[in-house]
């Protein structure tokens, strides 16, 4: 049926890393099977793993196999609780043995190159042939040379069209730049960008991004400019004075996301309560209360 | 000679003409206000944060229950946003079921504001009339998914349900009596003296202001800017039908009020013509993958939601989950002038103004 369950099973059998050992089998009567239905999670992560102990079968008839074991409570036999190590192991068991499978995918796909790629969805790069330059790429080149021009020379860091965004062009600009970059954005008469779609804040783990939409209605054109920070102390200039719409927004990016913006005129949470302790949408956030 | 002093007064956060849990501190000397403090989160949910461990098809439950008015739209952008990361053909039956219940969502949703506008400002029958139709769209959408406010409804790929039997012909008859009763309502409020006092040069600004703050929706176009993203970046099967950038000139009140009603006759325009060219049969799924991975990158995707610009943008790293998800919601954006239109204003025009810019607080708070 699918790709992804074939590639599974396939390269499953010939790279056998993981041995999960399996649990489920070892019927140790210690805990009576008050609740039939055991509970999801370790059920489907115990069917992954399952998976590449049996190497000629596809994954879904191993998947099928171990369904109906999970769901007849009563006449299979009671089965142990496991520790959560042991929950733990089989899941990083399970997740190499998938990480390995999708490894060996990619070379059967690299191998097989003549074969019409289904979709687009792994991120593969077909060898297709050279694209005409895209309609957008003068608007980006222009808009980095104005920048150079005008702002500096170091202003603009990257400089690309977003392929997945209908070419969007796409920059990052030096932090410390932005400012002055904004208001030539706004003003000046080739880039006029007066309305400021959306500002979002990213997380990347090594560093953070505030994205920008500035948007120039006349033309109906839009950029997508980012500024790059680091995660100790994160801070993007405001540009609140440019665009009025980048106050509330940049109030909500300080609170979820912890990224100071100097020069805005009233830097406060938003969202989160006032005495909320960490930034929620901070990778490494960890909830004050679990439970909740 | 009386002696005044400065009032601090607490609006809200439950206070009916809030439309959900939303407080404004305001500030006044005498009747009028000097400053105005919004205070906002009692419904923040998380959703962003949520988001990053659900796969896409379990979050699009979550986005109806960001603007809980407007379901259908927010189900489209963010199905829109993967759908354009992937590169997923719609089937055309799946698309016209799609345009077709995001153009009742907007009746629905503009006769909700107009019900609810209206019974702020103290007219209590129109409510009555604005829901009992809006109650017929209800049930349209009931029939089709089984659900009155929270869908579900459309899926990456198509929509999740097909129309059941005589749907289709229901919904003409709808249409059909929509028309009658926008006239009606027009006759009912659009010329009342009082109505117009309360209405006319309140709440007013003008274009500049209006794309500073970056509105979007009715009170951007209420300023004449003719900027309707079904019109100006076509999205779905917009560019396939007929229909105007319903403007106004002002910025008012009234104007805004004219905009949204001129929305829904143009909304029963493009139904028209979609449920004439509704396709026999078809597919209502594409092709999609078993599990959906949007290639690593990300996307900014924007639609016209009945308040305006709704845009997803999606962080992806090849997984199934999200990276970042982070919406961006006409109502809290639109939210973001609010503090600027009152002061000077009279107390009693606070209503007015709030419900002038149609705020939706799941979607301010998300």
């Amino acid at each position: 049926m699918s790709e992804e369950i074939k590639k599974d099973g396939e390269t499953a059998g010939t790279e056998p890393t993981a041995q999960p050992e399996d649990n489920r089998s070892e019927a140790a009567p210690e805990t009576a099977p008050s609740e039939p239905q055991t509970e999801p999670a370790p059920a489907a992560s115990a069917e992954e793993a399952a998976a590449p102990s049996e190497p000629a079968q596809a994954a879904e008839p191993a998947a099928s196999t171990a369904e109906p074991a999970a769901e007849g409570g009563e006449a299979a036999p009671p089965r142990r609780k496991e520790t959560e190590e042991e929950k733990a192991a089989r899941r990083k068991a399970a997740l190499e043995a998938r990480e390995a499978a999708k490894a060996g995918a990619a070379q059967a796909k690299a191998a097989e190159a003549a074969a019409p790629a289904a979709s687009s969805g792994d991120g593969g790069e077909p060898a297709a042939p050279p694209k005409p330059p895209s309609p957008n790429q003068p608007r980006l080149d222009r808009a980095v040379q104005l920048l150079k021009e005008l702002v500096a020379e170091d202003a603009v860091e990257e400089a690309s069209l977003n392929e997945l965004n209908d070419d969007l062009p796409t920059l990052v600009v030096k932090n410390e730049r932005w400012p002055a970059a904004a208001v030539l954005f706004r003003d000046h008469e080739e880039l006029g960008c007066r309305y400021l779609r959306n500002v979002s804040g990213v997380d990347y783990e090594t560093y953070m991004e505030v994205v920008y939409y500035p948007l120039n209605m006349e033309r109906r054109e839009t950029y997508c400019v980012k500024v790059r920070t680091d995660r100790e102390n994160p801070s993007v200039p405001s540009v609140t004075p440019v665009w009025e719409t980048a106050n509330w927004n940049e109030r909500e990016i300080y609170d979820l996301l912890g990224i100071d913006f100097p020069g805005h005129p009233n830097m406060t949470r938003i969202m989160m309560p006032d005495d909320w302790v960490g930034h929620p949408l901070r990778k490494d956030y960890v909830p004050l209360d679990p439970e909740v | 000679m009386i002696r005044t002093e400065e009032l601090l007064l607490n609006v809200g956060p439950q206070h009916p003409s809030t439309h959900g849990v939303f407080r404004i501190i305001v500030r006044l000397d005498g009747e009028i206000i000097t400053e105005a403090i919004p205070v906002m989160g009692y419904l923040h949910r998380g959703t962003e944060k949520l988001a990053e461990n659900l796969n896409f098809t379990q979050i699009i439950p979550y986005t109806d229950r960001m603007d809980y008015v407007s379901a259908m739209t927010n189900n489209y952008v963010l199905c829109h946003a993967v759908e354009k990361m992937m590169g997923i053909e719609i089937p055309e039956r799946a698309e016209f079921l799609r345009l077709i219940v995001m153009e009742m969502q907007r009746i629905a949703s503009h006769l909700v504001w107009w019900g609810t506008y209206l019974l702020d400002i103290g007219a209590l029958s129109p409510f009555l009339f604005a829901f009992s139709d809006r109650e017929r769209i209800l049930q349209l959408f009931n029939e089709l998914c089984g659900a009155r406010l929270t869908y579900n409804y459309m899926r990456v790929g198509g929509v999740k349900w097909d129309a059941p039997e005589g749907w289709i012909d229901r919904v003409k008859t709808f249409v059909k009596d929509m028309r009658l009763r926008l006239d009606e309502y027009h006759n009912l409020v659009s010329g009342n003296e009082i109505f117009l006092s309360r209405l006319k040069g309140i709440g007013k600004y003008d274009a500049d202001t209006a794309i500073a703050y970056g509105l979007s929706g009715a009170n951007l176009r209420s300023t004449g800017v003719e900027w309707d993203l079904r019109k100006t970046e076509p999205y779905s099967l917009y560019d396939r039908f007929e229909f105007d950038v319903v403007t106004g000139k002002n910025g008012d009140c009234y104007d805004r009020y004219l905009c949204r009603m001129g929305e829904i006759e143009q909304s029963i325009r493009i139904l028209e013509q979609a449920l004439e060219q509704f396709p026999g049969d078809g597919e209502t799924m594409g092709k999609v993958p078993r599990v959906i991975r949007p290639p690593a990158g990300e996307t900014y995707v924007r639609i016209e939601s009945p308040r305006g610009e709704i845009g997803c943008h999606i962080v992806s790293k090849g997984k199934a989950e999200p990276y970042r998800l982070k919406f961006r919601r006409p109502s809290f954006v639109n939210l973001q002038i609010l503090p600027k239109l009152l002061v000077g204003e009279s107390m009693t025009n606070l209503v007015t103004i709030l419900g002038g810019i149609d705020i939706v607080l799941g979607e301010v708070d998300c």
